[in-house]
């Protein structure tokens, strides 16, 4: 009679052990980090795979609203730009769904943090799809990447879709490689629309 | 519909079916506006003759054009054969209007020109009857260029109709040092599922930008000044952080003023040193020295003490002077609206000035500014709310029993935070619907 009542506590504790092992390896507790170069290596070039791979990385941080590591690959003077027109010249002379210096995109950023951002709440939950990826030009340690993408939102019962292009200038620095501008134009910049609260 | 209106009303309240009555809505798109004087345009979005700007009186489609003699019309975006739109671009340049269909051909007013095969009508087809034509609004006035149309062939003139809110039209065109402003820089088109009337009771309400706005109002405060901005993300901080005036601010400083016929503005909440005129802004210098020389200083001075936030002519247009944004308000349907808000450029002043409207207009009227997402999430979240019987009657009857009466027929608010032009649309409203004109009918006040 011994041995079995032994033999309950001990599985016991080895399922406990398992649950909290399998917990520690779930992939959503794995911190997704920003590619990185050694400093005393030679920066390797802005490759086509390189560059893609930080396109999905970039997505993966929205989608998965980590918006402060989203922050972190921007340059610390960098811009984000949503224009309001197809072909629009500069964000400057003519109105943009979002433009933001870097003090600004680091506000919006914040809000998104917020409890208290109504347009938030519930939160929208995105999927995005990024592909064609071409390197426009490049020269040292900086390229200008195109590329198309879909981003899915889903928010209070309403799916909607938007597409687009987005120009990326990156640029190989130290810590990784930074978005010294973004260029986001979408097929449907000039339409009515609810307002968009999640940056592409 | 053949109800008194008036029935929706009680002492500062007003029925919730105004806002989700789907026959309610329909008779507004026939009395209110198929009579109102409605804002359709400004004349510099249709500069040299041929120049068209398509839009909307209500819902119905129409074309703003300049004719070869350089007169305004507002002619409907509707082939008088098959009923086909024939303007298909929002804005453009053409010497005659052409039906894709058919080939139906028409004059800049509207008039037929030419028909293809036109032997084959019956005997009674004559191309000089009215009926041939792409209808004309019967009325159409430009207020120092700006254009509205009423679609009743009578009615109060346009003078008469807007009154002492004039003044806020000429406050937009007073800051121009040639006199002189056009409508530049784009147009931005915000949607929600609500009606059209929210919009406007939201653009004076001074009780809730602490609320709504509290998330942009803290990510603002704790922004650091130190990091990177090219000016255009500090003046959107800056107005971000003016949304945080205490409710004792609002209550104290800032007034509101309503007008007969439905119309109101909000006094400035800004400061002039905290954000248009900023003394000590090198571009703000220039402009005020552009608008000396141009005006004289006294005048300059008379200029740049109207301070008015915003001002709304009912029932479509609201605009901002201090900004040079105007924004106009397009009804879909009783659950949807669109609005499109649109930036003036001051002839005479500094190009930065300009730029620093666009950087306002962003952060404003902007479809991802960090403000207005909050205010359109407000809209249907009413929307929502209002579809349940739980609160049959909704209030707007803050500062009820304390308006004040102005010289100009108008009232103002007790202070900045009462409901005061709120009723004072219902009223107009109310004056449409029963009476085919705004009336003084002292609805819901």
């Amino acid at each position: 009679m011994g041995a079995p009542a032994r033999r309950v506590p001990h599985r016991n504790a080895m399922a406990k052990r398992l649950r909290s092992r399998t917990k520690t390896r779930a992939p959503t507790r794995r911190r997704v980090t920003p590619l990185r170069v050694r400093v005393a290596r030679p920066a390797p070039a802005l490759d086509q795979h390189r560059c893609e791979q930080f396109l999905l990385h970039e997505a993966r941080l929205l989608d998965d609203a980590k918006f402060d590591d989203w922050l972190a690959l921007f340059a610390a003077d960098a811009w984000y730009w949503v224009p309001s027109e197809p072909n629009q010249d500069n964000p400057h002379d003519t109105v943009s769904l979002i433009y933001d210096d870097r003090r600004l995109l680091e506000t919006r950023v914040r809000r998104l943090a917020s409890p208290r951002m109504y347009s938030q709440e519930p939160r929208s939950r995105t999927s995005r799809i990024v592909a064609n990826v071409t390197i426009e030009d490049a020269e040292g340690r900086s390229a200008t990447v195109r590329s198309k993408f879909a981003m899915i939102e889903y928010r209070r019962e309403t799916q909607r879709l938007f597409a687009g292009t987005a120009t990326h200038r990156l640029v190989q620095t130290e810590n990784g490689i930074r978005i010294a501008w973004k260029r986001v134009d979408l097929v449907n910049c000039d339409a009515p629309m609810d307002g968009i609260t999640v940056p592409f | 519909m053949s109800d008194d209106f008036s029935r929706y009303f009680a002492p500062g309240r007003v029925h919730r079916r105004l806002y989700s009555d789907p026959a309610i809505f329909e008779t507004e798109m026939q009395r209110i506006f198929g009579a109102a004087w409605i804002y359709v345009g400004h004349e510099s979005q249709v500069k040299n003759p041929g120049d068209y700007f398509a839009t909307q009186i209500g819902r119905k489609p129409v074309v703003m054009v300049r004719d070869h003699d350089g007169q305004v019309h507002v002619i409907h975006n509707q082939c008088a054969h098959r009923g086909a739109m024939v303007v298909a671009t929002e804005k453009g340049n053409a010497p005659e209007f052409t039906c894709c269909y058919h080939g139906w051909t028409y004059h800049l007013d509207g008039k037929l020109k030419a028909v293809p095969l036109n032997h084959g009508y019956p005997r009674d087809f004559d191309p000089s009857n009215p009926k041939t034509s792409m209808r004309r609004s019967p009325r159409v006035k430009s207020y120092r260029g700006f254009v509205f149309a009423s679609e009743a062939e009578d009615g109060p003139p346009l003078d008469e109709a807007l009154g002492d809110m004039k003044t806020s039209l000429d406050d937009m065109i007073d800051r121009a040092p040639d006199g002189e402003i056009e409508v530049a820089g784009g147009v931005f088109k915000h949607a929600y599922n609500g009606n059209w009337k929210l919009y406007f009771e939201n653009l004076c309400d001074a009780a809730h930008p602490l609320f709504v706005h509290r998330s942009s109002i803290e990510a603002a405060q704790q922004q650091s000044d130190s990091v990177h901005s090219d000016g255009s993300g500090e003046i959107a901080i800056r107005q971000m952080r003016q949304n945080a005036a205490p409710y004792s601010f609002w209550e104290s400083q800032v007034g509101i003023w309503t007008y007969p016929n439905g119309h109101s503005y909000l006094g400035d909440y800004h400061d002039d040193a905290k954000l248009v005129a900023a003394l000590k802004d090198p571009v703000f210098r220039d402009y005020l020295a552009a608008l000396e020389s141009k005006k004289g200083k006294a005048e300059a001075k008379r200029i740049l003490e109207v301070r008015r936030w915003n001002s709304n002519i009912y029932p479509n247009v609201s605009l901002m002077s201090q900004f040079q944004q105007l924004r106009v308000v397009h009804p879909i349907a009783v659950n949807k609206t669109v609005v499109h808000a649109y930036t003036f450029r001051l002839k005479g002043a500094p190009e930065q000035m300009f730029r620093n409207s666009i950087s306002f207009a962003n952060i404003v009227n902007g479809t991802g500014s960090l403000v207005l997402t909050d205010d359109l999430e407000i809209y249907n979240r009413i929307d929502i709310g209002i579809s349940s019987e739980g609160t049959e009657w909704l209030q707007v009857g803050r500062g009820y029993n304390s308006d004040v009466p102005e010289p100009s027929g108008g009232r103002r608010g007790i202070n900045s935070t009462s409901e005061v032009y709120i009723r004072n649309m219902l009223d107009a409203w109310l004056g449409y619907m029963n009476h085919g004109r705004a009336g003084p009918a002292r609805a819901a006040s």
